[in-house]
């Protein structure tokens, strides 16, 4: 039950985008067509959960037990920065089918702020190893729903007629403010 | 580029929130009032100066290779520094601010400034354009964080103006994407005037 609360809760209630607003900068960057939303979107679960759980580990095991969590900044971005090389070389050399889809959105990850905001979290919340996975792989999946229903607006936003000064950035915010109330209709379910 | 191009660029004509559309995530999510937006962009203001500063102190020390790594722990080491500072000197505002102090390490500008300004200048133009940028920035984060008070709390800097709550959506998330989506849309209108 406990789970399904985390997991509820990650995806609509606490919407990583629309709501906590980490990870902007790739839903605005690359929202304009479903099929490279997709592609961010698998990479971006890939690394929040490897990210989570190794953070999670050298936070408890060596920041915490040296009695060094000021630390906690530095080592954390290192981590992921790292850990996306590391992930990169990796899925060159196993499985390159999988690189070629989500190769060229890992590079992008390291900037991406929901990566080091949900390991942080993680550990700010005093999950347990598990919870801090499942956390982490339903903050991705929220990430996906929100950035994979916005690229769908603005395909056809594309199409439409939108006042000369309104065209492109402007439209989109408002687009995406439009999404953020429609997910405050979630409010309430979980705490 | 003269001394006052570097540093009023970062106002208007390359403003990192209003044009470039770099460092979205603290803009949208710390700007619930006036205040907070201003302590967000001073903040980021501080480490922008410090670690473009320093970045181009050791440009020359630096390998190529390894350049963007060494900026990110530049970087993070005065985040750190401005986390401490602010936990010990101001708690209240680093409650309200929380996950976003961190959060300024993986800030685009930050990053963004060092590889395309600071590595190839002075010292002293570096901190120039640090600074013009980053309160360019805190600037950006003031008019939103204002906008979005004054329509959802029905106040300024914390002064009430009328009685009453004001329109609690522009507080909420929903507000922050509305108010920038026409934000941006006003100064691309005032651009072309």
């Amino acid at each position: 039950m406990e789970y399904i609360l985390i997991i509820i809760s990650a995806i609509f209630v606490n919407n990583i985008v629309l709501t906590k607003f980490l990870g902007v900068c790739p839903f605005m960057g690359v929202s304009n067509k479903v099929e490279t939303s997709i592609g961010m979107t698998g990479a971006v679960a890939f690394v929040l959960v490897i990210a989570t759980i190794v953070t999670y580990l050298v936070q408890k095991y060596i920041l915490v037990a040296l009695g060094i969590e000021f630390m906690q900044t530095i080592t954390f971005i290192l981590i992921i920065a790292s850990l996306v090389q590391l992930v990169e070389i990796i899925l060159k050399k196993v499985s390159p089918p999988l690189y070629q889809a989500l190769g060229i959105f890992l590079p992008l990850i390291t900037t991406n702020c929901a990566v080091l905001g949900v390991a942080i979290l993680t550990v700010q919340k005093d999950f347990n190893l598990l919870e801090g996975a499942i956390f982490a792989f339903s903050n991705a999946i929220g990430f996906g729903l929100a950035l994979i229903i916005f690229a769908g607006l603005r395909e056809h936003l594309d199409l439409m007629n939108v006042p000369k000064g309104m065209k492109g950035v402007p439209i989109a915010f408002i687009v995406a403010g439009l999404l953020a109330m429609a997910f405050m209709g979630f409010s309430g379910i979980v705490k | 580029m003269s001394k006052l191009s570097i540093f009023s660029k970062g106002f208007f004509k390359e403003n990192a929130v209003f044009t470039l559309l770099l460092g979205l995530c603290p803009t949208l999510g710390t700007t619930t009032s006036a205040i907070n937006g201003l302590a967000m962009g001073l903040a980021t203001t501080f480490v922008l100066v410090m670690s473009n500063i320093v970045v181009s102190l050791v440009k020359n020390l630096i390998p190529d290779k390894v350049r963007i790594p060494s900026f990110i722990v530049i970087i993070a080491t005065f985040v750190t520094l401005v986390e401490l500072l602010m936990q010990a000197f101001v708690p209240d505002l680093f409650e309200v601010l929380g996950l976003f102090i961190p959060l300024i390490v993986v800030n685009c500008i930050i990053l963004g400034r060092a590889e395309a300004f600071a590595s190839k200048n002075t010292v002293g133009d570096s901190a120039l354009d640090g600074l013009g940028m980053g309160l360019g920035f805190a600037m950006a984060l003031t008019i939103l964080g204002g906008v979005r008070e004054i329509l959802g709390s029905g106040s300024l800097f914390g002064i009430h103006y009328m009685q009453g709550d004001g329109m609690l959506v522009f507080v909420l998330s929903p507000g922050a994407f509305l108010v920038l989506g026409y934000l941006i849309a006003f100064i691309n209108r005032l651009k072309k005037a």
